[in-house]
């Protein structure tokens, strides 16, 4: 290790820097800041902006901090006269065609142009020519763009190369004509499209729901969780008097290092859906009338008190907070019922007595990249989790054999090693199963399904890359997850994972769908993944049986509930169906009797598992909308209300606390191949596969304006 | 006193047909590289012959060629590759024009010896876009010829060397002539230069080793081999060896490219070869190697013999060897707008110094020649180039800032006349009228 320690001088200090590293990441790591524009840590070196020049001794010239590798003995001087006059003259540049107004413009008091330009800067210019004016460009409903105030320094080009792989904006035309433009007229349209808002550091690119709402220091900066996803990436909420104005990233590198989706950026409009439900609301011989919290409690409680404890039942999202998962297993403990499910996407739960506590993704979110063969088997990854799929494309960037084993083909912007298609999900596997056996004994569980089975070429090099690599997962995504015959696709897996020594993963639905099987929010488990001695109702048996009341929490039923099909009209034919909901869906109005109103991830605080097993609480950011309730109170009151003991929490912390008593040390899991016995109980065809769109995963995403303007959104709505 | 033409690049020129195979091999043409394919010359020896010979790259930094080639990771594993650069475009150049026209299986041999000294078994002639109409073809006709001759292809002659030369026409852009501009361009990128280091002898074209070098370097080759490095060094002053040729162009009689030896004497290459100054006027400035190097005035330049280490020592450089020539109703004003406004036009606009800074020069300088100059101007000029000068990527900075301080250091009275004159030329003024 000692060759990789370099020993330089930075501002007459001596310093150690390792072997490869930059003059910039040095004067970085030691806090002897160097302006800079183009470079961007996540990003390859551009030295174009020419903001960070430094001296370094014995050097002609100044140079560039961001593209000169460090040197033995080097001494660098980032404020000496030369430093300075160089990087105020690359200012001085910067300005002469910049529009400076700043006044009215969005990125002002967030300006790394502004910022630099009070220490870099002269008071007055000395160019009093005429200045250049640039078009703005139309790139879609999610980025704004003011182009005459942009400086070129590329750092939205290289996202799009770099880190989407979908290279979008790009530069035209030359010396000061030179443009940042889309080639041809087109929208930014990745599912990461809109973190060129934050690498831009003047105010060409902009949020453009958000612009001109607020100024960026009369806002709060309160942190929280995205609920889109089961990443559970990392978000600020920027708030003005109670308001959510923007969501932007924050960092964290071993989940979403420092970018965040276009779903997680802009599904905070749904907050403020004119489709809120505002108010308690009872129905009664048909009509629909507001009525008052107290009314509304006692009545739901009346209901779920007077219900047989079998003749109940709890339909609940994946998005609960594990606060609100752990208080809905214990009511569902003190009346009487096992009938409680959160699995509202599964269709197949027939070996569910072979359940791991909670499906996890196999390995940690970073370790993803270090993986040398990856399957991910029933999944459009970009929709169901694009920090994930992000992550994926840093693995095959880095040598990993990325393969895929879908129904339907889905694009990718990077080499894929292998992509089966065209066959169910079922036969698709059992083909590399077959491979991964090479002709020894299937294992029991699925012998039946690879009987007259064989592998094609592409099966067996998949097999072999699994096989062959040091590390190797396989991933079963959302469309796995729903599979009709979703028991033989995980026996299948596993008996993958066993034959090549390939750990197996999941992306789950939701948010939490880890915190809410910890939390016990299931027919046939309890907390921690004990067994219930007699399993309850899953959600397709719930809607299919006659109970006397359903509770459902989060839950839109004519989208969300994919178990079942039918599901509003199977509700509605239940006798009471009591729904806490943050919106009203024409389903909900047909299917329940009484509406609760509870606030969104934003209005509320808890805590989310995400797939990877971190435990991350947040707590509310923004104001509630209308009468909404955080949900853990409403469930606090009707627990207190059907003399539930325990429920006198007065804080989700002290409910957390609780819960993790007895949640602590339990890890994720994922199905040993020798105790799982494929039970299929559906069809294996392509066209049964149930894929959601990126912009339709969950309620609030439904109801986020800007994203339903988007071409990803307006395709499936030209298609229905 | 007489001085001997053509004795290198130009030495077909005059016979009937010079460009073809014939007329070359007539000339002794291919000796050299036949001598390589018999294995008489091994790539140690080429490069030690060509640095004894003082070749200095023609291109316009002047590089010792035996040194760049020197650097080249020879016998590392994998492609490996060697670029000509033809790609001629500094304003008053135009002597690889004529190479490419009237000489090109000199280049064609002379990439070959190079390749084969370097390693590469691959080469392209990048010509810059503009040449479609005569030189590219011409040049694209002796490859062919070669490689029916058997001259190139694989296993040459039994040699077991390989050596494959492909032509690429630029789209006509002044940057690409930077060499690593040029790369990115020959790769069907935007032309831009790249950031150095890495430098193209480890990560050139395609990431691989490769060497750039100009279309008259390597046209000298052929002829150093064959006629000794002495030979050559001898035609010339120490640390300009050979000959270069001389594109002189402006205020004079007889302007033209003249192959001569290098360290001629600036009066001589003016009076004897090029008839003198234009209608017998008064010589008052020569930019002695392209508009990218420093002006020099009459009474400085008369005193210089052209080649590397005069021409430096006078203040300037020997930049492509383009002699332009002013006269004494020049004004040096309205030169400096017309020379500021082409490398705004040629910047590629990728630094901020260049992008930004080409343009205010011009603008500044439009102004002034517009009469709504201030003096005040006349110091940011100078400031403003210094600002771009050494602050970029590429040398495009430099050759920007250059002609703008030589300018003013040498013609200051020339733009102070101007700006107080409301955009009237000193060549204008009516005191020079009456007399």
């Amino acid at each position: 290790m000692s060759d990789d320690i370099v020993n330089i001088e930075v501002d007459g200090k001596p310093v150690e820097g390792r072997r490869g590293q930059m003059v910039i990441e040095v004067t970085d790591h030691v806090g002897a800041y160097v302006p800079r524009f183009c470079y961007h840590e996540k990003l390859s070196i551009a030295a174009n902006c020419r903001m960070c020049l430094v001296d370094i001794e014995g050097a002609p010239k100044p140079i560039p901090a961001c593209a000169q590798p460090i040197a033995e003995g080097m001494k660098i001087f980032t404020k000496s006269p030369r430093a300075i006059s160089a990087q105020k003259a690359t200012m001085e540049f910067l300005l002469i065609n910049h529009p400076l107004d700043c006044p009215i413009c969005d990125q002002g008091g967030e300006c790394e142009l502004q910022d630099l330009a009070m220490g870099y800067g002269r008071d007055v210019s000395r160019y009093n020519d005429g200045k250049r004016v640039v078009k703005d460009k139309d790139i879609g409903p999610l980025v704004s763009t003011d182009m005459t105030r942009c400086i070129h320094c590329t750092r939205c080009v290289r996202f799009g190369d770099e880190v989407q792989g979908k290279p979008q904006l790009g530069t035209i035309e030359r010396g000061e004509n030179v443009k940042i433009s889309t080639y041809v007229e087109e929208n930014v349209d990745h599912e990461l499209s809109a973190n060129i808002i934050d690498l831009c550091p003047v105010g060409a690119l902009n949020n453009k729901p958000y612009r001109y709402s607020a100024r960026a220091w009369e806002m709060e900066q309160r942190a929280t969780i995205s609920p889109h996803d089961c990443v559970g990436s990392n978000l600020y909420a920027h708030v003005l008097r109670g308001t959510v104005k923007r969501i932007v990233p924050r960092d964290n590198e071993s989940i979403n290092e420092t970018w965040i989706s276009d779903r997680d950026r802009f599904s905070y409009e749904a907050i403020y859906s004119a489709e809120r439900l505002q108010t308690p609301r009872l129905k009664e011989n048909g009509e629909w009338r507001d009525i008052d919290w107290a009314d509304a409690l006692s009545l739901a409680a009346e209901v779920l008190s007077a219900a047989d404890s079998d003749k109940t039942g709890i339909i609940a999202s994946p998005n609960m907070t594990v606060e609100e998962a752990y208080l809905l297993s214990q009511l569902a403990s003190h009346l009487g019922t096992n009938n409680l499910d959160h699995r509202i996407a599964r269709r197949d739960t027939s070996n569910q007595d072979a359940d791991p506590v909670y499906e996890g993704l196999g390995c940690s979110i970073e370790a993803l990249e270090s993986q040398g063969a990856i399957l991910v088997a029933g999944s459009n990854i970009r929709n169901e989790a694009p920090i994930i799929a992000h992550r994926l494309r840093k693995a095959s960037l880095q040598g990993a054999k990325v393969s895929f084993a879908n129904a339907s083909e889905y694009e990718y912007f990077f080499d894929v090693a292998d992509y089966i298609s065209g066959n169910g999900l079922v036969s698709l596997l059992a083909g590399i199963a077959v491979a991964a056996a090479d002709g020894k004994d299937m294992h029991a569980s699925v012998a039946s399904i690879c009987k007259d089975v064989t592998a094609s070429d592409a099966d067996k090099r998949i097999a072999a890359s699994l096989a062959d690599a040091d590390d190797a997962l396989l991933l079963l995504g959302n469309i796995a997850g729903r599979h009709a015959a979703y028991s033989a696709v995980r026996a299948l897996a596993a008996v993958i994972g066993e034959l090549t020594g390939a750990k197996v993963g999941s992306i789950t639905e939701g948010a939490n769908s880890a915190g809410a099987s910890l939390a016990g929010l299931l027919p046939h488990r309890q907390a921690a993944g004990a067994a219930r001695k007699e399993a309850g109702l899953d959600v397709a048996a719930m809607l299919e049986g006659e109970l006397e009341s359903i509770m459902l929490v989060n839950v839109e039923p004519d989208s969300d509930i994919h178990a079942s099909s039918d599901a509003v009209r199977k509700l509605s034919e239940q006798k009471h169906v009591i729904a806490l909901t943050s919106y009203i869906s024409e389903g909900l109005l047909e299917a329940a009797d009484l509406l609760l109103p509870i606030g969104t991830f934003a209005e509320t605080s808890g805590t989310y598992v995400n797939v990877a097993g971190t435990w991350q609480s947040f707590s509310g950011v923004a104001n509630p909308v209308g009468e909404a309730r955080p949900c853990w109170k409403v469930l606090r009151v009707l627990g207190n209300l059907t003399d539930a003991e325990g429920f006198d929490f007065v804080s989700s912390e002290e409910i957390l606390s609780t819960a993790r008593e007895s949640l602590s040390d339990t890890a994720a899991g994922y199905y040993d191949a020798a105790s799982v016995v494929a039970k299929p109980n559906g069809a294996d065809a392509p066209d049964q596969e149930i894929d959601t769109p990126l912009y339709s995963v969950d309620s609030m995403v439904r109801r986020a304006h800007a994203l339903q303007q988007t071409l990803s959104a307006k395709r499936i709505a030209d298609e229905r | 006193m007489a001085y001997e033409h053509n004795q290198v690049c130009f030495h077909t020129l005059g016979s009937d047909e010079s460009w073809t195979l014939a007329t070359y091999e007539k000339d002794d043409g291919y000796q050299s590289w036949r001598k390589v394919l018999a294995g008489e010359l091994s790539p140690e020896q080429i490069i030690e012959e060509v640095k004894a010979s003082g070749l200095r790259g023609r291109g316009g930094a002047g590089f010792p060629t035996g040194l760049k080639w020197s650097f080249m990771p020879r016998d590392a594993e994998g492609q490996k590759y060697l670029v000509c650069n033809s790609d001629e475009s500094e304003p008053g150049t135009c002597h690889d024009r004529d190479l490419l026209r009237y000489n090109p299986h000199a280049l064609v041999e002379g990439m070959a010896i190079a390749a084969y000294a370097m390693g590469a078994t691959v080469a392209y002639n990048y010509i810059r876009g503009e040449f479609l109409d005569e030189p590219v073809p011409r040049f694209e006709a002796a490859v062919k010829e070669a490689y029916e001759a058997g001259l190139l292809g694989n296993d040459i002659q039994g040699s077991g060397i390989d050596f494959d030369l492909y032509t690429f026409v630029g789209a006509g852009a002044y940057i690409c002539g930077e060499e690593t501009a040029l790369l990115e361009s020959l790769e069907g990128k935007q032309g831009r230069p790249r950031f150095k280091p890495p430098f193209p002898a480890n990560f050139g074209l395609y990431g691989k080793p490769t060497t750039i070098n100009n279309t008259q370097s390597l046209a000298s080759v052929p002829t150093i081999l064959r006629k000794g490095a002495a030979w050559f060094a001898a035609l010339g002053p120490e640390g300009s060896g050979g000959t270069a040729i001389f594109a002189v162009s402006g205020h004079v009689e007889k302007p033209g490219n003249y192959e001569l030896p290098m360290g001629i004497p600036f009066k001589d290459l003016l009076n004897d070869i090029c008839g003198g100054v234009l209608g017998g006027k008064k010589l008052k400035a020569v930019i002695p190697g392209g508009s990218s190097c420093k002006v020099l005035p009459a009474e400085v330049i008369m005193d210089c013999t052209m080649d590397f280490n005069s021409l430096q020592q006078a203040g300037s450089s020997f930049g492509t060897g383009a002699v332009i020539v002013m006269d004494e109703d020049t004004c040096m004003v309205k030169v400096l707008r017309r020379i500021a406004r082409f490398y705004m036009a040629e910047s590629c606009g990728q630094c901020t110094p260049c992008r930004e800074g080409t343009g205010w020069l011009y603008r500044m300088l439009t102004r002034i020649v517009e009469g709504k100059g201030e003096e005040a101007d006349l110091e940011k000029l100078v400031d403003v180039a210094n600002k771009i000068e050494g602050h970029t990527i590429c040398a495009l900075g430099d050759a920007a800032a250059w002609p703008v301080q030589s300018f003013l250091k040498h013609y200051i009275h020339e733009f102070e006349y101007m700006v107080r004159n409301n955009g009237r030329s000193i060549v204008d003024d009516p005191s020079r009228a009456a007399a």
